[in-house]
């Protein structure tokens, strides 16, 4: 599983102030943190400050990566932003994502055509949010068809199917669910991704919500998760769904997270 | 079952019964000869206050509020007939022209606002989603709205809530409409900036924001 450690996000409050302050310290904490949590990549979001965007991306990027050996995902839909990001950027890092909106699409298709940069495909389109699985299959197939004729291998691609929360339509999980198969069992090799705390979005309890949702999603292919690495019971929930879902040889991972004492809260 | 009875049921309903329950009900109270407006302002009505603030209060969750308007809008289908067919008008609070702003296909947070702003008495226009600033503002012209509520969920499209605002203004007719902006990335600060009348932050929000500026207008 490639966990995309999402807290450098300036939605979030502490995040908002320490970018504003340009507080070196304070995102290098928080990213250390996630990536000795074991995050694959640093998610840098800046997307609040619009207008300041592609600095705050150019600033995150060079932050993280002066503490963190690893790779950063660089979270917009700002094609400025993500060129701002991969001018400074070192290694191969994840964007943050493409969709099929046209005018994000057309902007985007340049900057990442032909690079080995992995991206996150998101299942939305013109057409608006994707209801049903057929539906996300269809954006997924032009998103996976369009990424590949411009030099994207299918490996380097990760549809993110779009979670929605099942508090406003009970389908919605269920759907979400029925497009990973789908997905992954028509475009082997492609990746599937999400971040999925949206399924809980107008519940009580979420967390017990999200990690529910994720031991299903696993079983049914999923393969990257855009979490909060420090929550250690999620971290849990992926190393055992993982391992129930046949995809770690004689439970080494397993056996070895219990070690670890990863199942101690 | 006396009048009161199916008032106290109709407002119980709307707060944790069934469409169909709500459905029936509806029929009762036409078989009952009961005022329709009536049964509205005194039942299903007082059933969305309740069930509004509990939500506010964080004491009832959306699936509730959503199942509340669904079971409102079940026994509305029963009671508009028989209002049109008496001849009575169904007093609308005010008219709401909402939409998603260009470039943003979002509806879910749009709609819920929609849906609960309709079943607390205003007159709602949805617009859908991915909306050009000038087709909101040709559309608010046509249909005389009051209000104008701009949903935007991504940071990216945000800036187009301030350009109704703008064209709004450059257009002199500013001061027509009460303009309110909502979605995730959306805050009070933001409408501030862009001088915009309001912001909500949930459904619930919206439908006091609205109130507010209504009373504000007369």
């Amino acid at each position: 599983m490639i966990i995309v450690g999402e807290l450098i996000n300036a939605s979030r409050k502490a995040i908002t102030e320490a970018i504003k302050n340009r507080d070196v310290e304070a995102i290098q904490a928080v990213a250390c943190q996630e990536h000795e949590a074991g995050a694959h990549y640093i998610d840098v979001n800046a997307g609040i400050f619009l207008e300041e965007e592609e600095d705050y991306i150019r600033w995150l990027v060079q932050t993280v990566q002066a503490v963190v050996e690893g790779p950063c995902s660089i979270d917009t839909p700002n094609p400025k932003a993500i060129e701002a990001g991969l001018s400074v950027h070192q290694g191969t890092p994840m964007i943050n994502s493409i969709s099929l909106e046209s005018d994000r699409y057309n902007k985007m298709i340049p900057l990442l055509a032909g690079t080995d940069c992995r991206i996150v495909a998101l299942c939305m389109s013109d057409e608006g949010m994707p209801k049903t699985a057929e539906d996300r299959l269809r954006v997924a197939d032009k998103l996976i068809n369009g990424l590949v004729q411009n030099r994207i291998p299918l490996e380097n691609i990760y549809v993110d199917p779009l979670v929605q929360p099942i508090s406003v339509d009970r389908t919605f999980g269920i759907e979400f669910l029925k497009a990973i198969a789908l997905i992954k069992e028509k475009f082997v090799g492609v990746h599937a991704m999400c971040g999925l705390s949206n399924v809980s979005y107008g519940l009580p309890g979420r967390p017990f919500v999200n990690q529910t949702f994720m031991s299903m999603a696993v079983a049914l292919g999923l393969d990257g998760a855009i979490i909060n690495p420090l929550d250690k019971r999620m971290m849990a929930n992926i190393i055992a769904a993982e391992a129930l879902a046949g995809r770690d040889n004689f439970c080494m991972n397993f056996m070895k997270a219990h070690r670890a004492k990863k199942f101690e809260f | 079952m006396d009048k009161n009875q199916i008032l106290e049921k109709l407002a119980a309903v709307v707060m944790d019964g069934t469409e169909d329950e709500a459905k029936v009900l509806a029929q009762a109270v036409v078989a009952n000869k009961i005022d329709p407006l009536e049964a509205i302002e005194q039942g299903l009505s007082k059933g969305m206050e309740i069930i509004g603030g509990r939500f506010e209060r964080g004491e009832a969750y959306l699936p509730e509020l959503l199942m509340a308007a669904a079971s409102f809008n079940a026994a509305m289908a029963v009671l508009k007939p028989e209002i049109e067919a008496q001849k009575k008008q169904l007093v609308k609070l005010g008219k709401v022209l909402i939409g998603t702003v260009k470039g943003d296909v979002h509806s879910i947070g749009k709609d819920i606002v929609a849906s609960v702003l309709d079943t607390s008495g205003f007159d709602v226009v949805d617009m859908g989603v991915d909306n050009p600033s000038l087709n909101i503002i040709q559309q608010a012209e046509k249909i005389q709205a009051d209000v104008i509520a701009l949903s935007s969920v991504m940071t990216t499209t945000m800036p187009a809530q301030k350009e109704v605002i703008d064209t709004l203004k450059e257009m002199g007719i500013r001061q027509k409409y009460f303009v309110i902006i909502g979605g995730g990335p959306v805050n009070p600060e933001w409408a501030d900036r862009i001088g915009a009348d309001g912001y909500g932050k949930s459904a619930i929000d919206a439908v006091a924001l609205v109130k507010g500026l209504m009373a504000k207008k007369k």
